[in-house]
């Protein structure tokens, strides 16, 4: 399939570029380090990787739209979305394609994470049910932000703003959950303030980290992700020849 | 003979600036036609109509009877194209970026592989195959883009400037290149280089402020003993003053 070929080439770009090194190195000395310093990891003495779990959605917040923004504001500075798109292959199936492309490498940066979990499991006896529930969670959160940074991606071919915009959104949807916003909304607008806690991605994921997945929730990361590579389609549809 | 390529009342406006303007024509198997203008003339306008990136504001273009807006894969899949600036990957290798157009493009194994070859024999890029792109000059870049376009034998080729940047002995080659492709094949070439339309196409189509002016034979244009330079600028600057 062809959404399959954009995303082989996709990631081979990551790799063939300092990108995929600069971000990876990033990533594992910064989740390392706020576990171990911020986190308290040795002195609250529990067998669990709760610390690294909270830290990891701020980490994506910034690191997600850097992968991101160059998805489409690349190609079109380079002028190979004509390329592109003009290969016998459904607009969508593109969309698709960068997304399991930037997808699997954020999998392949938490995978790297690894030996957290060996250290956790030498030192104690931790529930390893509840590290890959946490670990499920955060690859579902770093595919919303994906798709929030891939849409933002498609509107512009200046990488800078690409980034920026995509910071912003998925920091509203981060925030949407935090006391500061719900007690904020419930004094002015309650019914606001249901939506969104409903709508925030952190509450979602503190449900997750505590080991359990339910439907609703993939149900919800389904269909985030689905709207907001929708709206990358439709986006891209429009203004992909401006 | 059914034409490959049917363009009929082909408009595209940028808000109030119409750059194709009621464009009709088409091109049947073993004609090579020279698309020529100004620059801004609304050449590559309408092959990126043609190609299916840009959606035409009005009328319809076919490949192979396929439209471009209702059917775009089939169509695209009847298609070889060269956009405006042979674009390519600067970060693989010529090897890799034709494999990923090969398997998009649905072949596999030992197919794509032999689609690859021949598509990096005709245009003499074999010496350079596992080089990056970006490594590439200029010749040899728009030589890559040319690879692509060809890979899959596609009856309708649209070629925007496909000479553009390349030394005078490569320049040959690709027209060799296309008159040794044109009897099979629907050709359509945009160029600012006049003998280039004398030395390969069968056809001239004149456009200037998105309309075409003249769409004959290079020599039936030229026939009131003036050379094909003087017939363009005639054509294409009066209409720049009566405007």
């Amino acid at each position: 399939m062809g959404a399959i070929a954009v995303a082989r080439r996709e990631l081979a770009a990551y790799f063939a570029t300092p990108v995929a090194y600069v971000f990876i190195v990033i990533f594992l000395m910064m989740s390392g380090a706020l576990t171990f310093t911020i986190g308290g990891f040795f002195q609250r003495g529990q067998a669990d990787l709760g610390p690294f779990f909270t830290f990891v959605p701020w980490l994506f917040l910034f690191l997600v739209p850097a992968l991101t923004m160059r998805l489409w504001a690349e190609e079109r500075r380079l002028g190979t979305i004509e390329l592109l798109l003009t290969l016998p292959l459904p607009q969508w199936q593109a969309v698709v394609g960068k997304f399991l492309a930037a997808w699997a490498f954020c999998a392949i940066a938490l995978v790297l994470t690894f030996p957290l979990v060996l250290t956790v499991n030498y030192l104690g006896d931790p529930d390893n049910g509840v590290i890959l529930a946490g670990y499920a969670g955060c690859l579902l959160v770093a595919g919303a932000y994906l798709a929030i940074g891939a849409a933002m991606s498609a509107m512009t071919k200046n990488q800078v703003i690409a980034f920026v915009l995509a910071v912003a959104v998925c920091f509203l949807f981060a925030a949407a959950g935090s006391p500061v916003v719900t007690e904020f909304l419930s004094h002015r607008i309650p019914a606001l303030a249901e939506v969104a806690r409903g709508l925030s991605l952190t509450e979602r994921l503190n449900g997750i980290t505590r080991g359990v997945i339910a439907l609703r929730d993939i149900v919800f990361f389904a269909s985030f992700m689905g709207f907001f590579l929708f709206v990358n389609a439709v986006v891209l549809d429009h203004r992909k020849a401006d | 003979m059914a034409a490959l390529i049917e363009i009929e009342r082909l408009t595209k406006r940028f808000g109030a600036f119409t750059a194709v303007d009621d464009v009709s024509f088409s091109v049947g198997r073993g004609e090579v036609v020279g698309f020529l203008g100004p620059n801004g003339a609304g050449k590559s306008t309408t092959m990126k109509m043609l190609a299916g990136f840009v959606t035409p504001t009005a009328g319809t273009a076919r490949i192979c009877g396929h439209d471009v807006v209702d059917a775009p894969v089939a169509a695209k899949r009847a298609l070889g194209y060269l956009p405006e600036g042979a674009p390519t990957y600067p970060e693989m290798t010529v090897a890799a970026f034709l494999g990923f157009v090969a398997r998009i493009r649905g072949f596999r194994g030992g197919e794509a592989a032999d689609r690859i070859a021949a598509a990096m024999a005709m245009t003499q890029l074999e010496g350079v195959r596992l080089q990056p792109i970006e490594t590439l000059s200029k010749g040899f870049k728009r030589r890559v883009g040319l690879a692509q376009s060809l890979l899959h034998d596609p009856p309708v080729l649209v070629l925007d400037e496909p000479t553009d940047g390349l030394d005078p002995n490569q320049k040959h080659e690709v027209r060799e290149l296309i008159r040794r492709m044109a009897p099979e094949k629907a050709i359509v070439i945009s160029t600012h280089i006049l003998e280039e339309v004398d030395a390969v196409c069968t056809r001239a189509i004149i456009i200037a402020h998105g309309k075409v002016l003249a769409d004959s034979t290079p020599k039936a244009l030229e026939a009131p003993g003036k050379t094909l330079e003087q017939v363009f600028r005639d054509l294409t600057t009066k209409r720049a003053e009566a405007a």
